[in-house]
């Protein structure tokens, strides 16, 4: 990579000036103050963590950087000189990438035309030959295992960062910003990222890396920046800070990061599957279900959990298989029929698989159960508003009132509606499809304890998670499940996380 | 680029072969030279109006206009020539094509500047331009004794068996051609229709591309006017009534999704020959020609239908033994 | 967290006037006031009760059309075949009224045809899961092309007189109305509170707001859409029965470009074209507007292609003013907060 002269010279010079530096940035939207006074600096060479609760402004110091927003007020300082960005083409110009949490991509065009999309080589014509080569050039340093010429919606997530970290060097960037890169990758597949950060590192980057996820950021990082409400409260090394240093700047407060598992009694079983397949996506997968238990569903990324939980909620029809609820056989045909017998999913992407954004609290939380509130022909809205009260105030929902839009309110605020929601159905089964993913520590707690409590109150919980803890913490039994197959299921006391961990890679396969 | 996109032109073309020949053992006379020519010859309008409406499609938008649009710039450039009628032909073209500049300027402000729905505007505008015909013109007509030689032969100078129109078509698709797979602006309509917030994060003018996209279509459509009232010698309010649909429809058969962000330039004039084909065929198979609108209505359903089969993708392949079979298939 | 006040959430937010005044249902009023005043200034004719009475035929039977596209426009879909279902109802009522059928059943052969039409349509789109511009821009020409094809240039006017009073008597005495405006006004009433006051008109919001979250809600969101679009082909059905009774006659032609006047009077009417948004009552303000705005004009001899030039400027107006109006009021609140 040919790193900009003036970085260079600094390397070898052995000054310690930084490649980017902040000084009392700002920015306030209409009534809200996103950010106050920011100012870090970002060292060639150097990974930078940048933690923070969720809404504590960490995208939008990124926006800024990518210039999509300008600051009200403050200075960004890149290579020693000031900078303005008007837009992403002046970030880009100025050295600046970033790698954002959702692939942000061109489907239907070649992995060459991503890399080089705004800024293709070539004179009044684009010289597509340079192109592919110098696309090649890049893939291969960083040992990508595709074609350059290869269409991008062939590729699979991970690969598909890859051509965005691709597509950081092409603009020669010195400093990249990587935004939860590893939400959505296996364990390999991070440890290859983390191989090219290491790489980038050595070549005189400056990485400035978001995530939630602790045990990532001490392996990865040299020094931290913790935002809490759009300030700065603190910032070090990472090598003279604790876990526990950072929970309590992020949040301000000492957390308990988990509850303690509650003992509950175990009831009879709700829930009974066997041989559940489908031709693509899972195949024989049998398990059973008891009120009060938490049922945890391990695996890696793309290893089918939430396909055959969709099944098991009537997204899809599956070629055989049968289930059984409460003893009795039942055929889901549709969410509609699903929810109906008790049965409830909390999908993934809380956002956008559960949330009407355009309509109000009390229109998002009954919309599951709405037909429990019509009184005669047409809707109770008496009705509506005692249940909306009940399921908000029950979830700590925090808003100015029951008929402001849900798209005003936080994302954490949003994502509490979409549970009650589930919840005004009073369901038997409840299915949660990575409770947590995207949350914050501050508030990862208070869901855990939640998911405790339906326990305790008789659901019979099914928990799919990739985050190992989560499962050893709340669980009574988990089933791992590989390439579509369930590899084993262990119960509590019985297992070990590496047991679980093999078994989830496909290392062992016990009947 | 994949197979797949290869596949849907090729099989399209050899759909368009196939039907040629057939309609050929049973009328030799259709596959004669003077017929193809005829072919070509009349669906060209049609090939470039389908080009510059494949790029509006691109970005996601619509442009209901387009007829509407041909017939003002048409009905504008013939009053010149019935007012001035000795005016080198080049004036024609101009007007046509500078009016049809105004109007399709009007529309990308309205979409590109304050950011109103493509299919809200252009119904407007298609009700509008139509209209202004007749505050125009006062409800007459221009006739072909009116508009004076030099206006209407253009159209019909013949070299090499094709019409000057085909002439014209002919370079606008192979610049059009170039401009979407050689240039950076013809570049970016495809990353605009894929996904409008990375196209943005590239650096990428969205409002400059979409007016231009709609400033290239009033553009052709004003071209297309001319080309229409000089080579059908008449002009009055109603002509090209409906033929929007036409061109859209041409579109869809050539592969362009309506999602946008997909498209070729071989596709989309695939679309209008298959049109084309079947417009003239019709009455050479002695079928009389209010069979037209069934029969494109049906091939247009058929067209949307074969092209989701082809996009749709099936369930993820998790199962080994899912993905050893695709990649097999593969 | 038990630290934070419990703070106690609002059942509802303070009234303000500003929101009522700023409402689209309230600013269409007004102009709907705009346009009686101008329209009574423009013409002494316009007042009169029978001319108004004739007027709501013209705009009456797209009117009826114009409820069910709110509802399909409301999900995200869109039919533009509407006139052309018009056309093959029409056909298929001529016919039998050639074989000699009575009036009862032509209403019925009318309103099957549309079923059986708007079925097809919504096969398409909810099963198939194809793109409803584009099914329904084939459709349009399927549908339309299929009366063409067995009437050529012909036209069918051997209708029985019972069936023509559908369409030109007044329905009622005094007041002189028409059936066509009759029904549209107790369709209107009907679509309303389905639309605002049941649960099936709740989905149909959550459908238009997020349709994957509806999916994943249990909203049967393929059986509802493919039932608003036989709903639209049976209303389509409803208003071939009272054109073809008012006109006496039917050619392939008939009803043509009311797809496009349909839309009109739904967006006029404040339903996004991105579906989750609008009213009925917004759609009703938007067909009086529509339709005075036309008989006002048509009264002082204005050609029909000029009222839709005004017509088309209205449209594009209507959307355009609260969107600058919305970027002027914006900036100002920003300026005062700096």
């Amino acid at each position: 990579m040919r790193v900009t002269l003036a970085t260079s010279a600094n390397f070898i010079a052995g000054e310690t000036s930084p490649i980017l530096s902040l000084t009392g940035v700002s920015k306030s939207f209409p009534g809200v103050r996103a950010l106050h006074d920011i100012a870090f600096n970002l060292e060639a060479g150097e990974v930078t963590a940048l933690i923070g609760e969720n809404g504590a402004g960490k995208s939008t110091i990124v926006k800024i950087l990518t210039g999509i927003y300008a600051p009200d007020q403050g200075e960004i300082v890149v290579g020693g000189a000031v900078r303005h960005f008007a837009s992403p083409r002046d970030s880009w110009a100025a050295g600046i990438a970033a790698i954002h949490q959702e692939t942000v991509m061109f489907d239907e065009l070649t992995v060459a035309e991503n890399i080089f999309m705004g800024h293709m080589p070539g004179g009044r014509f684009i010289n597509r030959g340079e192109m592919r080569r110098r696309g090649s050039q890049l893939l291969e340093r960083i040992e990508a295992d595709f074609d350059a010429t290869a269409p991008l919606k062939q590729l699979s997530v991970a690969q598909k960062h890859m051509v965005e970290i691709a597509r950081a060097l092409s603009h020669e960037a010195s400093v990249i910003i990587m935004d939860e890169p590893t939400a959505a990758l296996s364990r390999t597949e991070i440890d290859d990222l983390f191989r090219i950060v290491a790489q980038l590192k050595s070549q005189g980057c400056a990485i400035l890396f978001i995530s939630h996820k602790f045990d990532e950021i001490f392996r990865i990082a040299d020094s931290y920046i913790c935002l809490r409400d759009g300030e700065m409260v603190g910032s070090g090394l990472i090598a003279d800070a604790s876990e526990a240093d950072l929970v309590r700047q992020m949040v301000g407060r000492p957390i308990d990061q988990v509850f303690p598992k509650r003992d509950i009694a175990i009831g009879e079983t709700v829930l009974e599957v066997e041989g559940l397949s489908n031709p693509t996506e899972f195949a024989d997968i049998s398990f059973s279900l008891r009120r009060g238990e938490i049922l945890g569903f391990y695996g890696l990324v793309g290893a089918g959990r939430s396909e055959a939980a969709q099944c098991l909620f009537g997204m899809s029809r599956p070629t055989r298989g049968a289930v059984r609820l409460n003893g009795e056989p039942i055929v889901i045909e549709s969410p509609g029929a699903a929810i109906a017998a008790g049965i409830c999913y909390v999908p993934e992407d809380r956002q956008h698989q559960g949330a009407f954004l355009p309509m109000s609290i009390r229109e998002n939380i009954t919309l599951a159960s709405i037909a429990s509130h019509v009184k005669g022909v047409f809707l109770s809205r008496s009705s509506e508003r005692e249940a909306t009260r009940e399921l908000g105030r029950r979830l700590d929902v925090r808003a100015a009132s029951w008929e402001q839009t849900l798209g005003e309110l936080s994302g954490g605020n949003q994502q509490k509606v979409v549970i009650a929601k589930w919840l005004a159905v009073r369901p038997k089964v409840i299915i949660l499809d990575e409770p947590t993913k995207g949350i914050d520590v501050g508030s990862k707690a208070a869901v855990h304890d939640f998911i405790g409590e339906l326990a305790e109150e008789g659901l019979a919980v099914m928990l799919i998670s990739s985050e190992l803890p989560e499962i050893l913490g709340l669980a009574d039994r988990v089933v791992v499940m590989h390439e579509g197959r369930i590899a084993t299921t262990f119960s509590r006391g019985a297992w070990s996380a590496e047991a679980i961990v093999s078994a989830a890679t496909g290392a062992e396969r016990r009947a | 680029m994949s197979l797949l996109l290869r596949h849907r032109e090729l099989a399209l073309g050899l759909i368009i072969a196939a039907m040629v020949a057939g309609i050929g053992l049973y009328a030799p006379a259709f596959i004669s030279a003077a017929n193809i020519a005829t072919v070509l010859n009349d669906t060209s309008i049609l090939f470039m109006l389908v080009l510059a409406q494949m790029i509006v499609i691109l970005t996601r938008g619509i442009d209901l206009s387009v007829a509407a649009n041909l017939a003002l710039s048409g009905m504008i450039s013939a009053s010149l020539a019935q007012h001035f009628p000795h005016l080198p032909v080049i004036a024609y073209i101009a007007t046509g094509v500078a009016v049809g500049l105004a109007l399709g300027l009007f529309n990308g402000g309205l979409i590109a500047g304050v950011g109103i729905p493509p299919i809200v505007v252009t119904l407007g505008t298609l009700a509008i331009f139509r209209g202004l015909i007749v505050v125009y013109g006062g409800g007459s007509q221009v006739n072909a004794s009116e508009m004076g030689d030099v206006f209407q032969n253009f159209p019909n100078l013949t070299v090499l068996g094709l019409d000057a129109v085909f002439w014209i078509a002919a370079p606008l698709a192979i610049a059009f051609a170039l401009f979407l797979n050689f240039t950076r602006t013809g570049r970016n309509f495809y990353a605009l229709g894929g996904n409008p917030l990375a196209a943005r994060y590239c650096g990428i003018n969205i409002g400059r591309q979409l007016l231009l996209a709609y400033l290239v279509s009033g553009a052709v459509s004003g071209l297309c006017g001319y080309l229409w009232v000089a080579r059908y010698g008449v002009a009055y309010s109603e002509i090209a009534s409906g033929y929007e649909l036409t061109v859209i429809a041409a579109c869809v058969i050539g592969g362009v999704s309506i999602a946008g962000g997909v498209g070729t330039v071989p596709g989309a004039l695939l679309g209008a020959l298959f049109l084309g084909v079947i417009v003239n065929a019709l009455p050479v198979m002695q079928v009389t020609p209010f069979w037209q609108m069934a029969i494109s209505g049906a091939v247009i359903l058929a067209a949307v239908v074969v092209n989701a089969r082809v996009e749709r993708r099936g369930g993820k392949l998790i199962l080994p033994e899912a993905r050893r079979s695709a990649g097999a298939a593969k | 967290m038990s630290e934070r006040a419990r703070f106690e959430i609002a059942d509802q937010p303070p009234w303000r006037m500003s929101d009522f005044l700023l409402r689209w249902e309230t600013v269409l009023f007004a102009l709907l006031v705009v346009v009686i005043i101008g329209d009574t200034f423009l013409s002494p004719y316009f007042l009169d009760i029978d001319n108004l009475s004739d007027a709501t035929a013209n705009f009456s039977e797209k009117a009826i059309i114009a409820l069910g596209m709110a509802l399909l426009i409301l999900v995200r879909e869109i039919d533009l075949s509407v006139a052309a279902i018009i056309a093959l109802c029409s056909l298929a009522m001529g016919l039998a009224a050639q074989a000699g059928a009575g009036a009862a059943s032509l209403v019925v052969i009318g309103l099957a045809v549309g079923a059986v039409c708007g079925a097809f349509n919504g096969v398409l789109v909810a099963r198939l899961g194809l793109p409803s511009i584009v099914v329904t821009i084939g459709t349009m020409s399927l549908f339309r092309g299929i009366a063409q094809v067995v009437l050529g240039d012909q036209a069918i006017s051997e209708y029985p007189p019972q069936f023509e009073s559908l369409g030109q008597d007044y329905f009622i005495k005094w007041p002189p109305l028409h059936l066509s405006f009759l029904l549209f006004v107790i369709f209107a009433i009907v679509f309303a509170l389905a639309l605002h006051r049941t649960a099936g008109g709740r989905k149909l919001y959550a459908i238009g707001a997020n349709p994957i979250a509806a999916r994943f809600s249990g909203i049967p969101v393929d059986r509802i859409k493919l039932g608003l679009f036989v709903l639209t082909g049976v209303l389509s059905g409803i208003a071939a029965v009272l054109l073809t009774a008012r006109v006496g006659s039917t050619r392939p032609n008939i009803a043509l470009g009311w797809e496009l006047e349909v839309v009109t009077m739904v967006i006029l009417g404040g339903v996004s074209i991105a579906g989750g948004s609008g009213t009925i009552p917004g759609v009703v303000i938007a067909v009086f507007v529509l339709g005075l705005v036309t008989f006002g004009l048509s009264l002082i001899n204005v050609p029909g292609i000029v009222i839709s030039v005004i017509l088309g400027f209205l449209l594009i107006g209507s959307i355009t003013l609260p969107i600058l109006g919305r970027k002027f009021v914006t900036s100002l609140r920003s300026r005062r907060e700096a």
